[in-house]
């Protein structure tokens, strides 16, 4: 296919970003301002390094309760590094080092003295590989948190259906929970996990490109999934497909790295970030012009 | 619409290519008794390294002529390569013949019934067993693995879990143990242990000098296994609020738990058939011993030893027949060692 440079250009203003910002409008439009059901998170000044690079510069970010944050920016710009340091799984890099605080509830999770197993229960994770674990059942994955923490609940069977309810994967599997995670497709899997992850009810979710191993049919499933959680906890998505940051957050942050460390560029609502972003290197990034 | 394909195989070998093999080996096999009528060169190694020489000639001539130089090289280096393992495979199927050839006449139903304490090695085959040296084998290798598969496993976790700063030392080490001469970890156990503390023979001073030897190889397989379970599942594990241990304990070893049994019984086929220690620690007595702890116990390596050098011929005949259930013993080990990491990690 052949075309004049400026054709080009205009396919690229406007057709995609239109798009994209109707999309992220749509959402917005649908899901009602979120009230606050605590006093959320927020990242101040996160430097990270491995070793001797320096590959996360100066991120402060702000997550309102119950809101669902996009993260995009393109490969090894630190997004991932950036969610790991606020569930203190970045410490388990060897070589890794830190500076900035992470606030849970007014509390640096850093901070001397704090139980960081504690941590790990009001911030889950969901992987960018369904890992379930391989030697449990399907009920056994789902409840294996809580044996891990060590925690009790009266009801474990009410516990599991809801988790398995809330994370889309109930009626699929409600007739064969003692087989074994990996029997399951990868969508149904990374479903499991997710439903692993709210067992210990945490506050907040992490989720680090969770769709990237994905079809679409699970995809779109996941997504529906992430906005049905959204009511009851903050939700922080890494996520490579704009059109999926369009379509589940609230807000987008956008990061970038020139060579050096990774910085976070711009934070706005996603619909703006879609519509008019503030920085041309974000302009540049969300209509397909680099990245 | 249909479609009526047969499946053919167009890169298979036609009739007349293996006409054309067969003959090749029928050339070669003729050379060689041509080639050690005609020379000095004697014997089965003269005839066995004609036939490899004249094979690998004539294919590599032929290839040569058809396809050019590179493809006689491919014919030569492929004839080698089929040379080093029919190599590999000649000694062991020499041996497993012998002992069945040799231990076959002394097998009987009292062996697995009857100790040699009422028996002479003098005595007709038929009188006394291995009773003793099996039970004696068993107590040695069951008390051995109490005390190095805690010690090994221990080891490996550290090695792969908790990587701490000693990790490449006690790499090293475990590595240079698992060469340590099975002789020296009985003289150890023999000046360190058994004459100035127990100054008796046991089946424990045994299994002692055994454990030194075991758990090297425990240790290195336990670490490679746990090598190869996923970060992921250990990621997993600790995201959802599990401490080390609890995410190791409840998610990484039985992960790891086929290959670690692997690692178990490998451990074990290593140190059933070592003789030396044995000879040094724990008497060799011809009584089934259930004690483990004191008095001298009899085992299959000693009671070979000890039948060959008695010398008669019923003695020799005791001695291939230990040396057979030995064998058999080792062998039913591995068959189970490899059924059981055949068995993948499911995914």
């Amino acid at each position: 296919m052949i075309q004049t440079p400026e054709s080009e250009k205009e396919m690229s203003t406007s057709a995609q970003p239109s798009s994209l910002a109707s999309v992220a409008n749509a959402k917005q439009a649908r899901t009602q301002p979120t009230q606050a059901t605590g006093t959320g998170l927020e990242a101040r000044g996160i430097h990270a390094w491995f070793g001797k690079n320096h590959v996360l510069a100066d991120v402060n970010l702000e997550f309102a309760a119950g809101s669902v944050t996009a993260l995009i920016g393109p490969s090894g710009c630190g997004k991932s590094t950036f969610i790991r340091t606020i569930n203190r799984m970045h410490e388990f890099i060897p070589g890794a080092a830190m500076a900035g605080e992470v606030l849970l509830d007014g509390k640096d999770v850093y901070a001397s003295g704090v139980d960081v197993t504690k941590i790990r229960l009001q911030i889950g994770m969901v992987f960018q590989k369904p890992n379930p674990f391989p030697s449990m059942t399907i009920g056994e994955n789902v409840l294996s948190g809580l044996k891990l923490a060590q925690l009790k609940v009266a009801n474990k069977e009410e516990l599991l259906e809801s988790c398995l309810v809330r994370a889309g994967l109930w009626n699929e599997v409600k007739d064969r929970l003692d087989a074994h995670g990996g029997s399951l497709s990868g969508g149904q899997q990374q479903r499991l996990c997710i439903a692993r992850a709210l067992a210990v009810s945490p506050q907040v979710l992490l989720m680090d490109e969770p769709c990237s191993a994905l079809d679409p049919g699970s995809t779109l499933r996941i997504e529906e999934t992430i906005r049905e959680l959204s009511d009851t906890m903050t939700i922080i998505i890494v996520t490579h497909n704009m059109q999926q940051a369009a379509r589940v957050s609230d807000y987008t942050a956008f990061f970038l790295s020139d060579g050096g460390p990774g910085e976070m560029i711009e934070v706005a609502r996603t619909s703006e970030i879609f519509s008019q972003p503030k920085d041309q290197r974000t302009e540049n990034y969300v209509t397909g012009r680099f990245g | 619409m249909t479609i009526s394909a047969v499946p053919t195989k167009p890169w298979a070998k036609s009739p007349r290519d293996r006409v054309r093999d067969i003959a090749f080996i029928l050339i070669s096999i003729v050379s060689s008794y041509v080639v050690v009528a005609a020379t000095p060169m004697k014997g089965k190694l003269a005839y066995a390294f004609v036939l490899f020489f004249s094979y690998a000639l004539i294919t590599g001539t032929f290839s040569f002529i058809t396809r050019g130089a590179p493809a006689a090289k491919d014919s030569v280096v492929k004839t080698l390569v089929a040379i080093g393992a029919v190599l590999t495979v000649v000694p062991i199927a020499s041996i497993l013949f012998t002992v069945l050839k040799n231990g076959l006449p002394g097998i009987h139903k009292g062996l697995f019934t009857t100790d040699m304490s009422m028996a002479t090695p003098t005595d007709p085959i038929i009188v006394g067993g291995l009773l003793h040296a099996i039970t004696g084998t068993l107590t040695l290798v069951v008390v051995a693995l109490i005390m190095s598969v805690p010690i090994g496993i221990l080891t490996a976790l550290y090695l792969t879990e908790i990587q701490g700063k000693f990790s490449g030392p006690i790499r090293f080490l475990v590595q240079a143990m698992s060469g340590v001469p099975s002789i020296v970890a009985g003289l150890f156990i023999l000046s360190s242990v058994l004459y100035p503390i127990t100054k008796s023979y046991s089946a424990l001073m045994g299994a002692l000098a055994l454990t030194i030897l075991m758990i090297p190889t425990v240790a290195r397989t336990s670490e490679e296994v746990l090598l190869l379970i996923p970060n992921d599942l250990r990621e997993a594990g600790t995201a959802l609020g599990g401490t080390q241990w609890r995410t190791v304990a409840m998610i990484v070893l039985p992960a790891a738990r086929s290959g670690l049994m692997t690692a178990v019984i490998l451990g074990i086929a290593r140190i059933a058939g070592e003789t030396a220690p044995i000879l040094l620690l724990t008497g060799g007595g011809d009584k089934v011993n259930p004690n483990a702890f004191s008095g001298s116990v009899g085992s299959l390596p000693y009671y070979i030893w000890k039948s060959f050098n008695a010398g008669s011929p019923e003695a020799i005949t005791r001695a291939w027949a230990g040396l057979l259930v030995l064998m058999l013993l080792v062998l039913i080990l591995f068959i189970t060692a490899r059924a059981l990491s055949s068995r993948k990690i499911s995914k």
